[in-house]
C-alpha cells in the first residue's frame, strides 16, 4: 500500500507541473496581455508596471520563477486586477464559499442519489424504477444553468421562499438553492451507478449464500449488497471531483458567490494572468490529491484490488 | 495496396469461404461484420451472399431490439424531429410569416418582448409562438435557428473526438506493452484534470475576432477534450481483437501495422464506438451550453441554445419565456439523446444489460 502511494505521488507531482506549464504557457503565449485591456497607459508608467511584475524579464526567466515561487513558497504571486491582493489571499476568501457549497451539494446527492438508485435497484422494472430512472436521466439532461434559474423563479420570484442570490455565510437560506441547483447532476449520476452496481451484486452468490442462511431482507441489502454495489459510487467520485468545480463556477455565476470559481471567470474575463495560473494550479494541485485519496481509499475498500 | 493478398490470408484462415476481412468475426463480440466494408466490395457482396446475409442480420437483430424499447424509439423520433425543424424551420418560418431568426422590427411599438401566443395589442395571436426577445426577434426563429448551431457543436465535436480518441485507443490497444501503458496513464491522468478549465482559459486568451473563428475553437477545444472514454473503450475491443485470427492472417500476408490497425481491426469495433458517440453528443451540447453561459461559447450573431437561454436569463423575473423555451428545448433533446444512446446500447451490446 505504501509503496501504491510513493508511485501514485511520483506520477501526480510531475503532472502538476506539466498543468502549470501548460497554462502558463496558453496564457502567455496568447497575443495581447493584461495592459491591452485597460486604458491608454503612457509607455513609461507601463514600463515601470512591467518592472514591477516581473514582466520585463525574458520569459524563461518569469517561468523558472513563477514555478520557483509555487515549489518553494507555495506563493502564486500578486492579482494584476485587485490591486496589492496575493493571489493566495484571494483564493483563501473565496475557497471556503467554493468548497461549502461543493460538498454540501455533493453530500445530499450522495444521499438522495444512493437511496433513489437502491430502490429503483431493489424493485427492478416496476413503475417505481422506471419512475425514478426517468426522473434521474432528466436530472443528467437539464443544464445545471438552467435548473437555477428554474429554482429561483419557482421559489424566490413566485412563491418568495428563498432568497435568489448572494452569500450570506455558512448556514443561512441563501445557500439552499445554490446547493440544490449543484446536486442534480451527481445525484442523477449516483442514482445511476447505484442501480447498476447494485443490480449486478443481487445476483451474485454470496447474496443468495446470506438470503439462504435466514438473513431478513434488509440485512442483506444494507449489511451485504449495498458494501459491493456501491462501489462504482466511489470510484465515481475521482471524476466527480473534476465535474464539481465546473458545477461551482457555474453556480457561482448565477448565485454571484464569492467563490473561487468566480474569481476564475473574472480573471478569465480580464487577463489577469496571475490570478488565473494559480487558481488553475491551485485547483489540479487540489483536484490530483484527491484523486489520490480517492484512489487508497477504493483500495482499501474493495478487497479484491491489489497495487 | 495489400488487398488482395489480404483477403487471400483470410480465406485460407477462415475456411475458404470468408473471401473478404468485412465478413471476419470475432466470437461472440458486439460486431460481427463492418457494413461499410461489406459495401466497399460489393462485387463480393454478391458473390457471397450467404455470409453477408448473416452479417447483416446481426445489425438487423440490434434494430429489431432497439425498436423494442419504447424510450429509445421516442428520444429517436424527438430527436428527428427537432432536427427537422432546425434545418427546416428557419426557412418556413420565413415563408409563412415572412420573419427570419434576424428580423428587428422597425416598428418600435414592436422592440419589445412580446409573450408567447400574443399579437402586438395583446390578443391571441399565432404569430410568435413562443413569443419574441427583447428587440422584438422570434423566438421561434431564434431557438431553431440556435438548434442549427447547437446540433453542428455537438456532431462536429463528437467526430473530432471520435478521431482522436479511435486512434489513440486503437494504437495503444494493438501495439500493447509499455507503450500501451504509458499511453493509458496519459488518460488516466488526463481524467482527473479539470480540463474544462483549461478550456476556459484556452477559449478567453485565443478569444477569435470572428464569431466562425471561434465556432471552429470550439469545435476543436470540445473535441481534443472528450476522447478519453472512446480511447478507453476502443482500447478494450482492440485488445479482445488483436489475437484473432484475421489479425494473424493479414499479418502473415505483409500487411502494414497501420492498415492492420485501421482497416482490419478498427472497422470491428464499430459497435461500441456507434453507441459511445451517441452519448458524447449530448455531453459535448451541454459543455458548449455551459461555455456559452459563461461567455466563452458561441459568439453573437450567431446563438446556440446556450446562448439563448444565457440570454434570457437577465430577464428571467419579467420575460422568463427567454429563457425557459431554449433551455427546456436544449433538455428535451439532451434527454431524448441520452435515452436513444441508451438504447443502442442495450440494443448492440445485450450482454452488458444490467437486467
Amino acid at each position: 500500500m505504501i509503496s501504491f502511494i510513493i508511485r501514485r505521488l511520483l506520477i501526480t507531482i510531475p503532472t502538476i507541473l506539466v498543468v502549470i506549464t501548460i497554462t502558463w504557457g496558453l496564457v502567455r503565449l496568447a497575443p495581447g496581455n493584461f495592459y491591452t485591456s485597460e486604458k491608454n497607459i503612457p509607455p513609461a508608467i507601463e514600463k515601470n508596471i512591467r518592472e514591477k511584475y516581473g514582466l520585463d524579464k525574458p520569459w524563461y526567466q518569469q517561468y523558472g520563477r513563477t514555478i520557483w515561487n509555487i515549489v518553494r513558497h507555495f506563493d502564486f504571486g500578486t492579482s494584476l486586477k485587485y490591486e496589492g491582493q496575493s493571489v493566495n489571499a484571494i483564493i483563501a476568501r473565496s475557497l471556503p464559499v467554493s468548497a461549502t457549497v461543493g460538498i454540501l451539494a455533493y453530500l445530499l446527492a450522495l444521499v438522495v442519489g444512493v437511496v433513489t438508485g437502491s430502490i429503483a435497484a431493489l424493485y427492478a422494472n416496476s413503475r417505481r424504477d422506471y419512475a425514478s430512472m426517468t426522473l434521474a436521466m432528466l436530472g443528467i439532461s437539464i443544464p445545471n444553468f438552467v435548473l437555477g434559474p428554474i429554482l429561483v423563479l419557482l421559489f424566490s420570484l413566485t412563491l418568495y421562499w428563498l432568497p435568489p442570490s448572494r452569500w450570506n455565510g455558512f448556514p443561512s437560506r441563501n445557500i439552499i438553492l445554490p446547493i440544490l441547483t449543484l446536486s442534480g447532476l451527481y445525484m442523477a449520476y449516483i442514482a445511476r451507478l447505484t442501480r447498476a452496481g447494485l443490480l449486478e451484486v443481487l445476483r451474485s452468490d454470496y447474496i443468495r449464500t446470506a438470503r439462504a442462511k435466514g438473513l431478513s431482507e434488509r440485512q442483506v441489502v444494507m449489511r451485504h449488497a449495498l458494501r459491493g454495489g456501491l462501489l462504482p459510487v466511489v470510484s465515481y467520485t475521482g471524476p466527480a471531483l473534476a465535474l464539481l468545480v465546473t458545477g461551482t463556477v457555474v453556480v457561482e455565476r448565477i448565485f454571484v458567490l464569492p467563490g473561487l470559481g468566480n474569481y476564475f471567470i473574472q480573471a478569465s474575463l480580464n487577463r489577469d494572468e496571475p490570478l488565473i495560473i494559480g487558481i488553475v494550479s491551485f485547483i489540479a494541485i487540489a483536484l490530483l490529491l484527491m484523486n489520490l485519496a480517492v484512489d487508497v481509499a477504493y483500495a482499501y475498500l474493495d478487497p479484491r484490488i491489489r497495487y | 495496396m495489400n488487398d488482395e493478398r489480404t483477403n487471400g490470408g483470410n480465406q485460407k484462415r477462415e475456411s475458404g469461404v470468408t473471401p473478404d476481412p468485412a465478413a471476419t468475426y470475432t466470437h461472440g463480440d458486439l460486431i460481427h461484420t463492418a457494413p461499410e466494408f461489406a459495401l466497399a466490395d460489393s462485387d463480393v457482396l454478391s458473390a457471397e451472399r450467404g455470409d453477408v446475409i448473416a452479417g447483416t442480420s446481426l445489425w438487423r437483430d440490434a434494430w429489431r431490439r432497439l425498436l423494442k424499447n419504447r424510450l429509445a424509439v421516442i428520444g429517436m423520433i424527438v430527436v428527428g424531429l427537432i432536427t427537422i425543424a432546425s434545418v427546416l424551420g428557419p426557412f418556413l418560418i420565413q415563408k409563412l410569416t415572412g420573419v427570419t431568426p434576424d428580423y428587428i422590427p422597425s416598428d418600435v411599438r414592436l422592440l419589445r418582448s412580446i409573450p408567447p401566443l400574443q399579437g402586438p395589442d395583446g390578443s391571441f395571436s399565432w404569430l410568435h409562438p413562443m413569443g419574441t426577445d427583447n428587440q422584438g426577434r422570434d423566438l421561434l426563429a431564434r431557438v431553431l435557428q440556435g438548434g442549427q448551431i447547437s446540433l453542428m457543436v455537438g456532431i462536429i465535436s463528437t467526430l473530432v473526438s471520435l478521431l482522436i480518441g479511435v486512434g489513440y485507443g486503437a494504437i495503444a490497444g494493438y501495439l500493447g506493452g509499455r507503450i500501451d501503458n504509458l499511453m493509458m496513464r496519459v488518460v488516466d491522468v488526463l481524467y482527473s484534470l479539470p480540463y474544462i478549465i483549461i478550456v476556459i482559459v484556452l477559449l478567453s486568451v485565443f478569444r477569435s475576432q470572428t464569431a466562425r473563428g471561434q465556432m471552429v475553437l470550439l469545435f476543436v477545444a470540445l473535441g481534443s477534450v472528450s476522447w478519453l472514454t472512446m480511447a478507453r473503450i476502443v482500447r478494450g475491443q482492440v485488445l479482445s481483437l488483436k489475437n484473432q485470427e484475421f489479425v494473424l492472417a493479414a499479418r502473415a500476408t505483409g500487411v502494414s501495422t497501420p492498415r492492420i490497425i485501421f482497416r482490419h481491426i478498427v472497422p470491428n469495433t464499430l459497435g461500441p464506438v456507434i453507441v459511445y458517440a451517441t452519448l458524447t453528443i449530448p455531453t459535448v451540447m451541454l459543455t458548449e451550453a455551459f461555455l456559452s453561459f459563461l461567455g466563452f461559447g458561441v459568439q453573437a450573431p450567431l446563438a446556440s441554445w446556450g446562448s439563448l437561454a444565457t440570454d434570457g436569463i437577465q430577464n428571467i423575473g419579467i420575460f422568463p419565456w427567454q429563457m425557459v423555451f431554449p433551455g427546456v428545448t436544449m433538455a428535451l433533446t439532451l434527454f431524448s439523446l441520452n435515452f436513444l444512446g441508451d438504447g443502442l446500447r442495450d440494443a448492440l451490446d445485450p450482454q452488458t444489460r444490467k437486467v
